[in-house]
């Protein structure tokens, strides 16, 4: 025990005394809150768009104020020609364009369906499809109001759940406490095991007392007080930042953070006895690691719309099941009872991994 | 433990070790140890000289039960490294070849942290680190990094954290290499001191100075051992008469030398050429005469004694030249 102490105390003063880990575990969180939730926010607003109005009755007028009324669109142009469409969305004046035909007005009192026609701009697939939505809503909506209601028997009302006003934000930022765990404990911990091999300090270990296992977990141990210390940080910026709310039990989230930390920090072990120096181990645990966990997790992009091959994969990772977690104590307040399968694969993985590297942790130096 | 398995404190018998090491594309097996045999008397200071490669560091690695032997037998301090290697951790310390402590921490941190591993005795501590502190003379430098210190300093800190431990065995792996000769002379002055507190060392060098400090030493060379015994008994293993040519051109006299058959060796120094010969009466004359046709001046000619180095020069020279012929250019030169 007193071993465990006295390397993980070392560590912390490596830690202390190198710029880049200090930088790196301090700033870190601050940053990446800071970035995530506020430039990457997918709600699409005020886009860009362009009216043309063959028709120029209170009827069209009513149409388009459903359209600039909205938050989602933000009235640009009127145009008088077809040909001025596609001029704007050249020089990206517009990002959508709805052309309303010269017998609106007639139609829409006589026929059973009047067209409309919305153009898109699709060069930015993800806001193309947004705006078609956004679209779809306003011109049911505006059916809905101008026809009897006989002609329309069916209307939704939807209502959403756990996260109402559909921010970006409290999706982000539960995914990038897993980011900044994932970085933390697998990154810092493979490199800060590999530098000890690199500069020969662990061959001066080896011939003293200590037991491999000891100077792996004391090791670590600085890592998982700071990852903690990083999680809690991000939850608080979060919270005062963009309003993230913490629903479901803290202690819960408390007790499932160490065991996908676990998990984690098994990996980076995992990376320290195959990789033999500090560079291979840093680019191991980006590409083995970071990268997975960012873009096959879920945490922007949604698993269910990958490819076979990458959903196995995305299953795989430790990140995707903390994921749910997270994001379901956080948004949905969800309990143990819900979660604990979740929790369960991610015990049974870090069991594994350690296994495997404490058996791959060499005694010798070939 | 017997008395007698007592007297010896590492028992080394037909050790051998082969890496594989990539040269280019290819793999190619380098063997470090062949068959050594070697054993070490409790309380000796015992020297391992030879050039890089030798097998020196092998040898030290798997004392420590760092690396396993191919085949063979090795018993430190009555155990099996292999198996045993908890049992000789807190009686041995192991000071590797390269600087192995942690440059961002001060000399105290350093010391406080091997102290901490080896579970150093609490009421012990501090009076043990302010010896060490005060033997290594560093005290003024313990709130220095080590990163920070010169190179002599450096290892005598290296030297004060395998001593934290008071062990039985030193095994220092080229602990001088890379220091100033004021630096050498008194980490050797501290071995010393450890040797008469009756700590055995087991010490490699390539200094010729430094091995004759010890008081057994072994030449090795390719995994081998040539010659074994104390500084004196190697020296006068050299079996020829040796005549030492001191010259402004040792390098063209070296050449015209190589190419009389009469004379066993013709080695190179820096201003002079050492000569191996039988005879010496009849030889140096001509060697004069051989000289003096191709007008190569020299200041003397003297017979002297062969000391350790022209030894295992020599030793080195024959080996190579029987194993691989190829090799024996390499050894053209010796710096003194």
């Amino acid at each position: 025990m007193s071993n465990l102490i006295s390397i993980a105390r070392k560590e912390f003063i490596h830690i202390r005394r190198d710029a880049r880990s200090l930088l790196i575990i301090i700033l870190m969180p601050l940053l990446q809150v800071m970035l995530y939730g506020y430039a990457i926010d997918m709600d699409v607003k005020n886009i860009r768009l362009g009216i043309l109005d063959q028709s120029h009755t209170p009827a069209s007028r009513e149409l388009i104020r459903k359209f600039t009324g909205s938050d989602y669109f933000e009235l640009r142009t009127e145009m008088d020609r077809f040909s001025q469409i596609e001029e704007n969305f050249r020089k990206r004046k517009i990002k959508a364009a709805l052309v309303i035909p010269a017998d609106y007005a007639t139609s829409i009192q006589r026929e059973a369906t009047t067209p409309v026609q919305l153009l898109i701009d699709g060069s930015d697939s993800n806001t193309g499809s947004i705006v078609l939505n956004a679209s779809r809503q306003l011109l049911s909506l505006a059916s809905f109001e101008s026809s009897a209601a006989a002609r329309a028997p069916l209307q939704i009302r939807h209502s959403i759940w756990y996260n109402p006003e559909q921010k970006s934000s409290h999706f982000i930022v539960p995914g990038l406490i897993a980011v900044l765990m994932m970085m933390i404990c697998a990154l810092l911990t493979s490199i800060s095991i590999t530098r000890e091999k690199e500069t020969g300090t662990l061959e001066q270990i080896l011939v003293t007392p200590v037991k491999p296992y000891q100077i792996i977990i004391g090791k670590v141990i600085p890592y998982v007080v700071l990852a903690t210390l990083d999680a809690f940080l991000v939850l608080e910026f979060g919270r005062i930042l963009f309003g993230v709310p913490m629903t479901g039990s803290p202690l819960l989230l408390l007790i499932f953070s160490l065991i996908f930390l676990m998990a984690a920090l098994a990996l980076g072990i995992l990376i320290s006895t195959v990789a033999r120096t500090q560079q291979v181990a840093m680019m191991m645990a980006l590409m083995g690691t970071m990268l997975p966990s960012i873009m096959l997790s879920g945490f922007i992009f949604p698993v269910a719309s990958m490819p076979l091959i990458l959903r196995l994969i995305s299953k795989a990772i430790p990140a995707t099941h903390f994921l749910v977690i997270i994001r379901g104590i956080l948004l949905k307040g969800n309990g143990f009872l819900v979660l604990w399968p979740y929790a369960l694969y991610l015990f049974l993985l870090s069991f594994v991994l350690i296994a495997i590297s404490i058996k791959r942790f060499k005694v010798r130096l070939d | 433990m017997t008395s007698q398995m007592a007297d010896v404190i590492i028992r080394a018998s037909a050790l051998s070790k082969t890496y594989s090491v990539k040269e280019g594309r290819a793999r190619k097996q380098v063997q470090a140890l062949r068959s050594f045999d070697l054993e070490v008397k409790t309380g000796e200071m015992f020297g391992l000289i030879g050039p890089d490669g030798a097998g020196k560091t092998t040898f030290m690695r798997i004392l420590c039960g760092l690396l396993l032997p191919d085949s063979g037998q090795v018993a430190v301090l009555g155990f099996d490294p292999v198996t045993q290697q908890h049992k000789i951790k807190q009686d041995i310390g192991y000071m590797p070849q390269r600087f192995s402590l942690y440059q961002d921490l001060t000399v105290e941190e350093n010391l406080n942290f091997f102290t901490d591993i080896f579970q150093v005795p609490r009421q012990e501590r501090s009076a043990r680190t302010q010896r060490l502190l005060e033997f290594s003379r560093l005290g003024p430098f313990s709130k220095r990094r080590a990163g920070a210190l010169s190179g002599g300093m450096k290892q005598k800190l290296a030297l004060s954290c395998t001593l934290i431990h008071t062990p039985k065995l030193l095994i220092l792996d080229e602990p001088t290499t890379g220091v100033d000769p004021v630096s050498r002379g008194e980490f050797w002055d501290i071995l010393g001191e450890l040797q008469q507190q009756g700590v055995t060392i087991l010490v490699s060098t390539p200094y010729m100075d430094e091995a004759a400090r010890c008081d057994r030493v072994a030449l090795t060379y390719a995994g081998q051992i040539l010659a074994l015994g104390t500084p004196d008994q190697i020296a006068g293993q050299f079996p020829h008469q040796l005549v030492r040519i001191f010259t402004r051109q040792p390098y063209d006299v070296a050449a015209a030398l190589r190419q009389l058959e009469i004379l066993h060796s013709v080695e190179l120094y820096g201003d002079h050429v050492t000569v191996a010969l039988d005879d010496p009466v009849t030889v140096v004359e001509i060697i004069r005469k051989n000289l003096d046709k191709r007008g190569y001046s020299y200041t003397s000619i003297d017979s002297g004694q062969a000391d350790l180095e022209d030894t295992f020069v020599y030793l080195m020279r024959q080996l190579s030249q029987a194993t691989q012929p190829e090799l024996g250019n390499d050894l053209d030169s010796h710096a003194k």
